[in-house]
C-alpha cells in the first residue's frame, strides 16, 4: 500500500514494534504531533506520553517515557528509554517512575527545576490519560 | 612410587573436579546464548542512537552554546577511569585483561602529570586493581545482586558519573570493559565518554529539522547517550565473561581428562609391579623349600 510507512519502536533493551503504518501520534516534547507518509524530516524529543499508531492492522497505543524519535518521509524510528504497549503497562511500574520524578522535582533547584517538574507533570497526566 | 590407595583417591578427586568444570562449562553457554540475545537486541537502539547523536554533534560542533558533555570543560586534568568487570571469577582471563588495560592507562595518566579516580564496577577487577591503584578508588557499584542487566542498571550508573561530572569531580571519562568477538576471543576495550567522541558521519543524506533546537535536544540526550554506552559495555561485558568462562572450563576439563589417564596408567602400572613383586615373593618362597 502506498500511504504507509515503515514504524520503529526500540527501547534499549528490546525492538517494540516494527509495522507498516498510516500515521502515528507522537507525544512531542513541544506538544503532540502526528506523523504520516511524506512528513519532513524531523528529530524531536518525547516526553512521557501516549504514542498511538494508527496502520491496516487496527490502531494500538504504546506507554513511552522519554527519548526521541526520527521522523523521514517514509519511516519513522521512535527510540525510547522505556515503552509498552498501554495492556501491558503495570501501575506499579508506573508509580515507580512517579516516586522518582517527585523525588528529583523536590532535589532540583534552578534550570534543572523546570525540567523535573515538567517530567512529574507529564507523567501525572500519563497516569491519567490511560487510566491506571 | 606412591601407594595404590593414595593414587585412587586423586583419581577420584580429579574425576569429580571434572564433573563441576564440564557443569559450568555447560551452564556457561546457557548463559552465553542469553547474553548474546540480549547484547543483539539492544544494537538496534544503539546505532540508531548513535547515528543521531553523531548527527546531531557534527552540526552543533564545537559551539559556545554546546553543552559540556560534549565538549568536554576544556581542561585535560582529572581522568576518571570506569574499570567494568564481573563478579564471579574462574573465568580465564576475563578480570585480567581489563585489569591490566586499566592499570597500563591508569599508570600513563599518571605519569604525565594527571589525577587519576577510579570507579570499579564488579568486584573481580576492583580486586585485581586494589593493590597498585586502591588509593584512586572514589566508588564502587556492586552488581551481586543484578541477575540480568538491565537498562536501569545502567541508569543508574550514569547517574552517578553524570552527577561527579555536574560537581565538577573529574574532566574526562573513560570505560573499560571487553568487547565480545566470540567464545574465543574478547577484546579488552577503553572507551571515552565524556566527553562524548563520536564517529565521524560521513554527510547522513537527510536535513533534519530539530524540533525543540538542536542544542536543547543534545543536552536532553547526551545523559541518555552516557546511560546507553554504559548499558551496551555491560551487555557486551555480560557475554564476554560468559564466553571465557566457558573456553576456561572446557580448557579445565580437557586438562582433568588429560591428568586422570595418566594418573590411571601409574595406578595400573604400580598395580602390575605390586603383583609381579608378590610372584617373585612366592616363587622364590617356594624355590627354597
Amino acid at each position: 500500500m502506498a500511504d504507509t510507512m515503515q514504524f520503529d519502536l526500540v527501547s534499549p533493551e528490546r525492538s517494540v514494534a516494527s509495522l507498516a503504518i498510516s500515521e502515528v501520534q507522537i507525544p512531542g516534547a513541544d506538544g503532540d504531533m502526528t506523523a504520516m507518509q511524506g512528513h519532513v524530516p524531523v528529530i524531536t524529543t518525547l516526553r512521557a506520553g501516549v504514542l498511538r499508531v494508527n496502520g491496516p492492522e487496527g490502531s494500538q497505543d504504546y506507554v513511552v517515557t522519554g527519548g526521541f524519535a526520527e521522523i523521514n518521509a517514509d519511516s519513522i524510528s521512535v527510540l525510547a528509554e522505556k515503552a509498552m504497549l498501554v495492556s501491558d503497562a503495570k501501575a506499579d511500574e508506573l508509580d515507580a517512575l512517579v516516586a522518582t520524578a517527585t523525588k528529583a522535582a523536590a532535589d532540583a533547584t534552578g534550570e534543572i527545576k523546570d525540567a523535573a517538574d515538567k517530567q512529574l507533570a507529564d507523567l501525572e497526566a500519563l497516569r491519567v490519560e490511560i487510566g491506571i | 612410587m606412591p601407594n595404590l590407595k593414595d593414587l585412587k583417591n586423586r583419581i577420584a578427586s580429579v574425576t569429580s573436579t571434572r564433573k563441576i568444570t564440564k557443569a559450568m562449562q555447560m551452564v556457561a553457554a546457557a548463559k552465553l546464548r542469553r547474553a548474546q540475545e540480549s547484547a543483539e537486541q539492544s544494537r538496534p537502539y544503539t546505532e540508531r542512537f548513535n547515528a543521531v547523536l553523531g548527527g546531531l554533534a557534527a552540526s552543533v560542533g564545537q559551539s559556545e552554546s554546546a553543552p559540556l558533555l560534549l565538549r568536554g570543560t576544556g581542561a585535560d586534568k582529572v581522568h576518571l577511569l570506569i574499570v567494568m568487570t564481573s563478579e564471579r571469577g574462574l573465568c580465564g582471563g576475563f578480570n585480567g585483561n581489563i585489569s591490566r588495560l586499566a592499570k597500563a592507562k591508569a599508570a600513563e595518566l599518571l605519569a604525565a602529570g594527571k589525577t587519576v579516580k577510579i570507579v570499579t564496577v564488579g568486584k573481580k577487577g576492583r580486586d585485581a586493581i586494589k593493590r597498585e591503584l586502591g588509593e584512586y578508588f572514589i566508588d564502587h557499584v556492586d552488581m551481586t545482586e543484578v541477575k540480568r542487566v538491565g537498562y536501569t542498571d545502567a541508569q543508574s550508573i550514569a547517574q552517578g558519573i553524570l552527577a561527579r561530572f555536574d560537581g565538577g569531580e573529574f574532566d574526562v571519562a573513560t570505560i573499560f570493559y571487553s568487547t565480545f568477538q566470540n567464545v574465543v576471543t574478547q577484546i579488552p576495550t577503553e572507551q571515552q565518554i565524556i566527553p562524548a567522541a563520536f564517529e565521524a558521519v560521513e554527510g547522513a543524506g537527510t536535513v533534519y529539522d530539530y524540533e525543540p533546537d538542536e542544542v536543547e535536544i543534545l543536552r536532553d540526550l547526551l545523559p541518555r547517550g552516557v546511560a546507553t554506552q554504559i548499558f551496551a559495555a555491560l551487555l557486551e561485558n555480560g557475554a564476554s565473561e560468559q564466553g571465557a568462562r566457558m573456553s576456561a572450563m572446557d580448557n579445565a576439563t580437557r586438562n582433568a581428562g588429560d591428568m586422570i589417564d595418566k594418573l590411571t596408567i601409574e595406578y595400573n602400572r604400580s598395580r602390575q609391579a605390586v603383583i609381579t613383586n608378590e610372584l617373585i615373593e612366592i616363587i622364590s618362597g617356594a624355590e627354597a623349600l
